[in-house]
């Protein structure tokens, strides 16, 4: 197996003022042609982990290596967050400007691109999402669901080689969600989902943990019985895609 | 950037280099704050009336400003007159009376706080958030500096942002205005609320910028480039704020 992206050996983290570890001496290991699916219940440690991966939060304990070189100092996951691109749970958290160009090519200009190159990116990146013409707007007057779009246009143009998305699909109507789908297909880069959305956690991941007690449990057949869904086809005859 | 919508625009001022404006917009309101007399306040306040019109900038989003601002400028009137030491004007109530002096500082405050005002609102409040950070690295303020302004004027607004949300939010769930305790509890609580929620906000934009590869310096989408239209608008500024100096100069010549 070829050299892991992303390794945690160890890796113990509470947040401070809470007695309970959220992350306790948990290791993972990610490949560089993996698409991991996260689940478990709310307040299990999925986000935490992986800010933890992305160093925003410090273990307590443990080792976090990326590309097999540890990474300990802000400078160590500068390298890691140019490699790996996050989405947020929550977009209001992740768009920083007040335009939607200069937000989604921020990520571009940190990365060194011209301003000219930046902006074709960045205008590149939102028409694959279906946002031609968003340039311009205002981001605290988009709806939920744009604002998602809209943070995600700013994570994928910047090109990362893995993504590591917390709960992408919340707010989506079907059509955006299958949209969201078809382009992490095409990418066909190593992911991390967080979802409770199964179909869509079935639809674009093969390996599967969930997190409890602290620790990665690797769940080899994925609970597919607990798949249970309505819309409106109801009880007709109907086919799912997949 | 002080002022998000009234970035956007096309309009003849909004098409200046970032760079210019933001000198011309000091060049002016020093000319302006430095005054002793009303000439140069009120040379100032007319250039920037001009670049305000120049700037088609909303009619609403400017009024709503102004009044702000001269609510504020309002109180000083309040207080001045009737403070200042000098020849009373009006009948003395009860031992207080507005003077000369007192009306005329607050004369030259009022005309001051507005001059500078229209021009911050034309000049600035015209540039993007970016583009504002950028010119003022490029004009050679130091980075540091730069820093504390744009997060500053970036947190101001996670924090009123979180102040409309919460109170949304109590309206939602029935709450109404008024004069009791519960009510005056509410107020402590929210804004107890806002001071904890908006730090919290302001480390996740933080953590957001770092991830997405933020290392300590803005760069900007739009290059600076200048053209002769900048040249000429930074002269035409220039001259203005050199003529409110002249002006400044021979109404003291004048009294002495
Ligand atoms: N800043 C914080 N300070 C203290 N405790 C926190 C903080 N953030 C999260 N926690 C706690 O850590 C635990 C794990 O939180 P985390 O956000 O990782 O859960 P999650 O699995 O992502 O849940 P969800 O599915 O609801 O998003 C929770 O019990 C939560 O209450
Ligand atoms: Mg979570």
């Amino acid at each position: 197996m070829s050299e892991p992206l992303l390794a945690l050996s160890g890796v113990c983290f509470t947040y401070p003022g809470t007695a309970r570890p959220v992350l306790d001496a948990l290791d993972f290991t990610f490949g560089p042609d993996e698409r991991v699916g996260l689940f478990g219940p709310n307040g299990s440690g999925k986000t935490t982990l992986l800010h933890v991966m992305m160093g925003l939060l410090r273990p307590d304990a443990g080792a976090v290596r990326f590309k097999g070189s540890p990474a300990v100092t802000e400078k160590d996951f500068r390298a890691v967050r140019r490699g790996i691109g996050l989405l947020l749970q929550n977009a209001d958290d992740q768009i920083i400007y007040p335009t939607v160009l200069d937000d989604v090519a921020f990520g571009p200009l940190n990365c060194g691109l011209s301003p000219r190159q930046a902006r074709d990116k960045a205008e590149a990146t939102l028409s694959l999402l279906g946002l031609s013409g968003f340039g311009p707007r205002l981001t605290h007057r988009l709806s939920g669901g744009e604002k998602k779009l809209v943070s995600l246009a700013g994570v994928l143009a910047m090109d990362p080689e893995a993504l590591f998305l917390d709960e992408p699909t919340n707010g989506l109507d079907p059509d955006t969600r299958e949209r969201i789908v078809a382009i992490l297909e095409n990418l066909g880069k190593p992911l991390i989902v967080i979802s409770h959305d199964w179909d869509f956690l079935v639809q674009v991941t093969g390996v599967y943990y969930s997190i409890e007690q602290g620790k990665l449990l690797h769940d080899p057949d994925f609970v597919l019985h607990r798949h249970v869904h309505g819309h409106p086809l109801g009880d007709r005859h109907h086919h799912h895609h997949d | 950037m002080i002022d998000e919508p009234l970035s956007q625009g096309a309009s003849l001022v909004h098409r200046r280099d970032p760079r210019f404006r933001l000198i011309a917009c000091l060049l002016l309101s020093l000319a302006a704050a430095l005054a002793v007399g009303p000439a140069a306040p009120l040379l100032v306040l007319g250039a920037g009336l001009v670049l305000t019109l120049l700037a088609r900038l909303p009619p609403g989003l400017v009024l709503r400003r102004f009044v702000a601002v001269n609510a504020f400028v309002a109180f000083l009137w309040l207080a001045l007159p009737l403070t200042t030491p000098g020849t009373p004007v009006t009948a003395s109530f009860h031992g207080l009376a507005a003077t000369r002096e007192g009306v005329v500082l607050a004369t030259l405050i009022t005309l001051k706080a507005n001059a500078v005002f229209f021009c911050v609102l034309s000049l600035l409040a015209t540039i993007p958030a970016p583009a504002l950070g950028g010119a003022m690295r490029a004009v050679g303020v130091p980075d540091k500096f730069a820093f504390l302004f744009l997060f500053t004027y970036r947190y101001l607004h996670v924090i009123s942002d979180e102040y409309g949300r919460l109170a949304t939010a109590a309206r939602l769930r029935g709450f109404v205005p008024a004069t009791s305790t519960h009510a005056y509890r509410t107020y402590a609580a929210l804004v107890a609320m806002v001071l904890v929620r908006a730090y919290d906000r302001s480390r996740r934009v933080y953590q957001a910028m770092v991830l997405r590869g933020f290392a300590g310096r803005f760069v900007s989408l739009d290059g600076f480039a200048a053209d002769r239209g900048d040249v000429a608008f930074l002269i035409v500024a220039l001259a203005v704020a050199v003529a409110g100096g002249a002006l400044e100069i021979v109404s003291w010549r004048g009294h002495v």
